[in-house]
This record gives structure tokens, sequence and C-alpha cells, in this order.
């Protein structure tokens, strides 16, 4: 039970019940869905771009409290972020969870999602925790590949 | 016999201090069934119908002697129809394949429930796409049943198929399959029952069903994984295709041309899993020591006490029929506006094990208009203290998130 509390946070359950970052935006450069079918959760993540800065994000759908609030908490930690800061956040992220990555230095970067953490050793909630994450990494991939014509 | 007497026949249920709400996932084990396995591997394991020598002989009776035991079991007239596969999975692909692929028809029906797993709905989508036949769905009512009108205004003349689960996994719902076979025989349809959710809990009768085809998986009825059953009616079976070739299955092959084995060996192409087969035959005499009398009147006691229990917390959501005599031991429930998943992980951490998810039957839960659902299914060793302890992991899960609502 103590595990689970570490990982039910004031913070993450703020997140998951009443994000504000949970809403549509107004226009958007980029739109992709995001889905555990096994869970059944899906998410779609809307993002608009000023460059090669993300100037914002927004999702709707639905999940469990961790793919929620992950998603939330994703959406705070990225936004104002170059493309390049993003991706090196995304992929410590991931690492952090796939359990790749411990230096605490490294993790700090991480800033509120650090609160995933323990994520890492419970292998039932991984794909919840990661959903977003997978979801904005193909999105900035597509677009650094170029070959996404927007929406 | 009280559940407490029988969970000391289970292992695993004495070295676990959980409680282990998930037999409609699979079922634990009883040390018969776990010593009657270590026993074939440390004194008659061989490959069966192969060898010449008397160990060899051994294993393939033991193996043979079980087709016996199951053909009695659900009272099959003949042993060659009963067919040994990996699990209902397996028995009912088997069906689609080698008795839709060759006689389904562009035009005809093939007529499935709203309920069924995906395992008895895929894979008649995917005959039916590949031969040009249209897949019908019974709708349930809104106390999650099949009515009569419903099975009559769906099985038609057209009808050449009807797959049906004899017990819903999510809802628990038990189906009038006697009247949906009867109807389909009438219409002059073949039908092909999911035993998977209802031999563990209530005698199976083939004869008296009247049932074509019946699948089920040994790992839900306290046997290893790995084993399942298909039983077919023998005149059916004779005229079907083979599904999987190879060894065994055979009896004379040329460089360009095969002649097949009679049943049951034409379907049972490779090595099998006698291992499993033998832990099945031990599964089945430990069940019939037990009764089905005994198995039913301590489920429905625990089930009906849970069920009591868990309607008086008006946070849940609870999806089962009101009519008892056609439920299960199957309890499907929501915490509002809690997702399923994060409860599972709270009563997990409470020591109780239930599942999450869509259980294998996403058409079911869109038509519920729901995601997903938490499952707590009970057998014959749980006990009205592990539903107690259900009830009260419930409440520590509803409390958690209360505060956030």
């Amino acid at each position: 039970m103590d595990e689970l509390n570490d990982l039910y946070t004031d913070l993450i359950m703020e997140h998951s019940m009443n994000s504000c970052n949970k809403r549509e935006l107004e226009c958007c450069d980029y739109c992709k869905m995001g889905h555990n079918p096994n869970c059944g959760d899906e998410i779609k993540l809307e993002l608009k771009m000023d460059g090669d800065i993300i100037d914002d994000l927004a999702f709707s759908g639905h999940g469990c409290a961790i793919s929620q609030a992950s998603t939330s908490i994703m959406i705070d930690t990225l936004r104002g972020k170059n493309i390049h800061e993003a991706r090196k956040i995304i992929e410590t992220f991931i690492g952090m969870i796939k359990r790749e990555i411990t230096d605490e230095a490294e993790l700090k970067k991480l800033e509120d999602a650090i609160a995933f953490r323990n994520v890492s050793h419970m292998p039932a909630r991984v794909k919840c925790a990661l959903l977003a994450w997978h979801t904005i990494e193909d999105m900035l991939n597509e677009r650094m590949e170029g070959n996404s014509d927007g929406k | 016999m009280s559940p407490e007497e029988i969970k000391k026949d289970f292992p695993l249920l004495q070295n676990r201090k959980e409680v282990y709400l998930d037999s409609g996932a699979t079922t634990q084990k009883p040390i018969q069934v776990i010593e009657a396995v270590d026993e074939y591997y440390r004194k008659y394991n061989a490959n069966p119908h192969r060898g010449a020598y008397s160990l060899s002989i051994e294993a393939t009776q033991a193996y043979e002697d079980t087709r016996i035991k199951i053909a009695k079991f659900i009272n099959a007239r003949y042993s060659e129809e009963i067919i040994f596969s990996k699990n209902a999975t397996e028995s009912l692909n088997l069906v689609a394949y080698s008795y839709g692929m060759d006689n389904l028809e562009a035009g005809d029906e093939v007529v499935i429930s709203i309920m069924e797993h995906h395992a008895n709905l895929v894979p008649w989508q995917h005959v039916s796409k590949t031969k040009g036949a249209t897949l019908k769905y019974m709708y349930m009512n809104d106390e999650y049943e099949l009515t009569d009108e419903e099975i009559e205004s769906k099985i038609t003349d057209k009808t050449k198929v009807v797959g049906i689960t004899h017990i819903s996994n999510v809802l628990g719902t038990i189906n009038n399959v006697k009247k949906i076979i009867n109807y389909a025989h009438k219409k002059g349809a073949i039908v092909i029952l999911d035993a998977s959710q209802s031999i563990p809990h209530t005698k199976i009768d083939v004869q008296d069903l009247d049932a074509d085809f019946l699948a089920f998986s040994g790992h839900k009825l306290l046997a290893p994984f790995g084993i399942g059953v298909l039983y077919g009616k023998r005149e059916i079976l004779n005229k079907m295709n083979p599904f999987l070739m190879g060894g065994d299955m055979i009896e004379y092959v040329y460089e360009q041309n095969t002649t097949f084995a009679p049943l049951p060996n034409k379907f049972e192409a490779g090595t099998q899993n006698v291992g499993g087969v033998i832990g099945l035959g031990a599964a089945i005499d430990y069940i019939e020591k037990i009764g089905y009398d005994t198995i039913q009147k301590i489920e429905n006691e625990v089930t009906s006490y849970a069920i009591e229990k868990m309607s008086k917390l008006d946070f849940l959501d609870i999806y089962i029929t009101p009519n008892k005599k056609n439920h299960s031991a199957v309890i499907s429930f929501n915490i509002k506006g809690v997702h399923p998943h994060d409860v599972a992980s709270i009563l997990d951490a409470n020591g109780v094990c239930v599942r999450s998810g869509n259980h294998c039957a996403q058409p079911l839960l869109r038509f519920m208009g729901i995601d997903s659902t938490c499952r707590a299914s009970f057998y014959f060793y749980n006990t009205k203290e592990d539903a107690d302890k259900l009830v009260e992991a419930l409440k520590k899960a509803y409390e958690m998130f209360k505060k956030y609502m």
C-alpha cells in the first residue's frame, strides 16, 4: 500500500481529476490519437508550434488516473521548450520508467514528471504512464522527418 | 464441504495472502492436479502414439483414457468426438476454419451474441468476410439478457452458423442456450457453444444440449495451461477437413498427396500435450469428487453474499442481471468516476486480485457504453471472508479518490 500511496500523490490525483490541460486548442498544427487497447484508454494530443518552440499542448480523451495525470504533467513540462529540449526530456522520462536512467541530476530535468518514478516498479502501470509520452514522441519525430502534412 | 476446507487443497491459496477473485481468467490448481502432472513426468512420460516400447504405450494409454473420461464427463456419445487442443481459442478457430471456411457461402448468415469473447467473435468475423457471409449479432436487453424475441428475430433461414457463449465472461449472464440451439436447428443452422465460463460451474451434457460443437479451456477448470477441448458431433467432424497438418494426423503421405487419419487424430497434428491432458483428467476427477451440487451451493452463497454487500455501496455501478437464476459467479463493476485500472491497482495493494479492462469483449463494452470494468469472479474455494475483503478494499479505493472528485 505504501508504494501505491507514493504513486497516487496529491499532485497526480489533482492532475488526473481536474486538469486544466484537458481542453481543445483553438487551432493546432499537429493532432494525434494515442491508445492502449487492453485498458481501453484513448487520448487525443494537440500540439501548436511557434517555430521550434512548443507553444501549446492540450489533450482530451479518457483513461486511468496514471495515464491522465501523466499526460497533463507532460504538457506542463514540455510547454515552452524547444523541440530538442523536449525530445531529450521525453527520452529521459521513458528511460526513467524503463529503469534505464537513474541518474538524479538527469531525472531532475523532468520537473514534476519525476512524480511517476515509482511506476518503474509497477509493471502493470508502465503502459499507462507512457501513453502520452510515446504519442508526443511520434508527433515530434514526424515533424522532424517532415513527413507530416500538419493535421 | 465448506470453501474453507476446499481451500486447503489449493497450495497457492495457502502460500499467498491475496484474496484470489480472478478465476474467470484462470483457476488455481488443487494439489491433486499438480501431483498428477508431476507423477506423469516422473514416471511415465514418453511421446504418445509413436513408441513400440511399453513406456510410450503407457503414456498413450493415459492420454486416451482421459479422452474417454472427458467424453463421459460431458456425456458425449463417442470418445472420438473429443478433440484435444491448446485452449478454447484454438478449439473455436478449428471450427471456424475447418467448418466455416468450407461450408459458408456468400449470402449466408453467421449469428453470434454481443456477449462473445473475442475468441468466438474474431474468427467468425474473419471467416464471414472471407466467404462473403453476413455476421449478425444478438443484442442483450437492459437486464443483460438475450430475449427469445431477439433470438428468433436474428436466427433466420439464411443462418448457417450460430456461435454463443454459455455464460458471459463479463456479465455472468447464463444464456438460454437450449432455446438457441433448438431454434437454430429448426432453421437448419449448426451451433457452437463456448463453454469456457460454464463448465467450471455447471454440469454439461452435450447430448441433452444437442450442441454441434462445444469448446472449453482446461486452465479455467483447475487444469494446467495449454490444454483445451473441442467436442463435435461425429458425423460433422467426419466430413470436415483437418485444421492443422503434420505428424500423427495422417494415414499415408506421398510426395504430392496425403490421406488423413480417422477421428480424433485427424484434428490432433503434432505431439500433443500429454502432461496437460493428465492434469485435465485429474481436474475432472476432483470436480466429480466435490460434485457440481456442492460447487454451485458454495458459489451461489458467496456470490449472493458479495452482491448483497456490494449493492450497499452507492459509489458502485454493478453490471449484472437482476434475475438471480440467470447469473453465474462473475461480478463486473466500476467505482463511479474512477477508472477500473486504478481500482484494480488499489485493490491489489490491499491484497485483492481482480481483473480490469475490456475482458476480451470490446464490442460488448462498446454496446454498454463503457470502456472497461473491474471484474471479480468467484469459485468454490472463495469464502464470505474473501467477499468481505473485497468490499473493504473497495471502500478504501473510494476514500482515496473521493476527496479529489
